[in-house]
């Protein structure tokens, strides 16, 4: 299982607490585990890639085993410790407005 | 006896407010969505106890929610809360958040993917969020949302899908729609009553357009207007109104209240004449209709367009009992002194009783209620968050 951390807005909004699983087929890679929580959480979609573009919302970023993967490409394959579900993919929101 | 029920935006979340019919006493529910931007809040006139809601994020975009039970419990429209693992089958779920543009031919005319920046460069329409929901007045599962970047969409399935009526951008001045400081934004959609196919809208800062067949064709209504930071303060388009406002009675009555300008017009927006007489300062961002006095209407003077606060420090509600050019003031219970709040475009409405309900909402979290038509007025709430809009519903 591929461990997710939403930000807390995000959890609300699922009806979840800070860290879900999900199970994930093939590639462990960032579009095929947000393609994963979308599909088990369709409450979430359009909220941290764009509905129609599937960008990146500008205020989210994405975090690996301590490192930033937002502008890495989507198809990128992800740290072995992800894909092992030993370290957790990380949604991560901004610290900015009020 | 009747009741009623005020819906109330908020920047950090959506507040519901109930009184008997006497309105002395308020039951305050929320904050719904806590720390998300609510634009609007409205119910449906064919079903009360049917409620859209706009909740929007810089950081997570636009949900759309929708309550089924007067605004006790949410859900977003064909996406029950809680699903997991099951997604997979049934119709596609997750797609009430999905505001997609159309730029098919077939639905405006021609292909329409820009509009003039702030720089008069064109820009492409960039979907930002869902400024006003209006719920149609026959069918609690069509449902109207004026957007940023300004373009209408419709639902006919509760808020579940939403598809651009596209003719509005493709008429033909799209290019020349430019936004105003807050974004160009579709944010008035009047219904008429009288005529399910005629319908108003407005944006900032492009101006009002009428449709008479069901949004297929739109045109503009602006002719009167006067704007003097246009080039040609007449022209056809480019006009920031702030909003329209009808009576229920009188479909082809619309009042508005311009970024500078209380306009009225008698012809179905056709043409348009000032009405701001003596009031105080013009510029402002609400206008409403008493529910049962078509000539009676409501205005919240604000001292400039640089300077969103009431004039001299005074809240004050102006109404006119003519239609518009004479003006009283109504102050009591109001602040009269050191105020310095503004009253945003959708924060004003009335309900139907006798004498009728005006409440209003501001910038520094108050919602006003006047239970007699503006006479008297008392705060229902003081410390909400800054208000974005309130809307009421009268209750049987």
């Amino acid at each position: 299982m591929i461990r997710v951390v939403l930000p807390p807005h995000l959890r609300t909004l699922a009806h979840v607490g800070m860290e879900v699983s999900i199970e994930v087929q093939g590639a462990i890679t960032q579009r095929s585990i947000l393609d994963a929580l979308e599909s088990c959480y369709p409450m979430l979609r359009g909220t941290i890639r764009d509905h129609d573009t599937q960008q990146r919302r500008p205020f989210l970023r994405f975090f690996a085993c301590g490192e930033d993967w937002s502008l890495e490409s989507p198809d990128h394959p992800l740290p072995q410790a992800i894909a092992q579900g030993s370290e957790p993919f990380l949604v991560i929101g901004a610290i900015a407005g009020g | 006896m009747s009741k009623v029920r005020v819906l109330v935006g908020t920047r950090k979340g959506a507040f519901v407010l109930t009184s008997d019919g006497k309105r002395e006493r308020w039951d305050v529910s929320g904050p719904h969505f806590a720390g998300w931007e609510i634009y609007h809040v409205k119910g449906s006139p064919a079903d009360p106890n049917r409620i859209y809601a706009s909740q929007t994020s810089g950081w997570f975009g636009q949900i759309i929610q929708r309550s089924d039970d007067g605004g006790k419990t949410w859900i977003q429209p064909g996406t029950p809360p809680g699903e997991q693992k099951a997604a997979q089958q049934g119709p596609p779920k997750g797609e009430s958040n999905k505001f997609v543009y159309n730029s098919s031919p077939e639905n405006g005319g021609r292909p329409l993917t820009t509009h003039q920046w702030y720089d008069g460069t064109q820009h492409p329409w960039e979907f930002k969020r869902v400024w006003h929901l209006e719920p149609s007045l026959a069918d609690p599962d069509t449902v109207y949302a004026g957007v940023e970047d300004a373009a209408l969409f419709r639902s006919t399935n509760g808020g579940q899908n939403w598809e651009e009526i596209a003719g509005l951008r493709g008429h033909g001045t799209g290019p020349r729609w430019q936004p105003g400081a807050g974004g160009m934004c579709l944010h008035t959609i009047v219904l008429d009553p009288s005529n399910a196919k005629r319908m108003f809208i407005a944006i900032s800062a492009a101006g009002s357009f009428r449709t008479d067949d069901g949004g297929k064709t739109w045109r503009p209504i602006n002719r009167g207007l006067k704007s003097q930071y246009l080039p040609d303060p007449a022209a056809e388009i480019g006009h920031c109104v702030h909003r329209i406002a009808a009576h229920k009675s009188r479909p082809n009555v619309l009042f508005m209240q311009k970024h500078w300008d209380v306009m009225r017009s008698d012809d179905g927006g056709d043409s348009w004449r000032e009405v701001s007489g003596n009031l105080p300062s013009d510029f402002g961002f609400v206008v409403d209709v008493h529910a049962h006095e078509p000539e009676t209407i409501y205005v919240v003077p604000i001292k400039s367009d640089s300077e969103h606060f009431p004039p001299e420090g005074k809240l004050r509600v102006y109404r006119s009992r003519t239609g518009g050019n004479e003006w009283e003031a109504l102050t009591k219970g109001l602040p009269q002194s050191d105020c310095y709040v503004n009253v945003l475009r959708d924060a004003m409405a009335i309900d139907s009783l006798d004498a009728c309900g005006v409440y209003f909402g501001t910038t520094g979290g108050q919602v006003y209620a006047s239970r007699d038509a503006g006479n008297n007025w008392a705060p229902i709430v003081r410390d909400l968050p800054a208000v974005y809009s309130v809307e009421v519903q009268t209750l049987p």
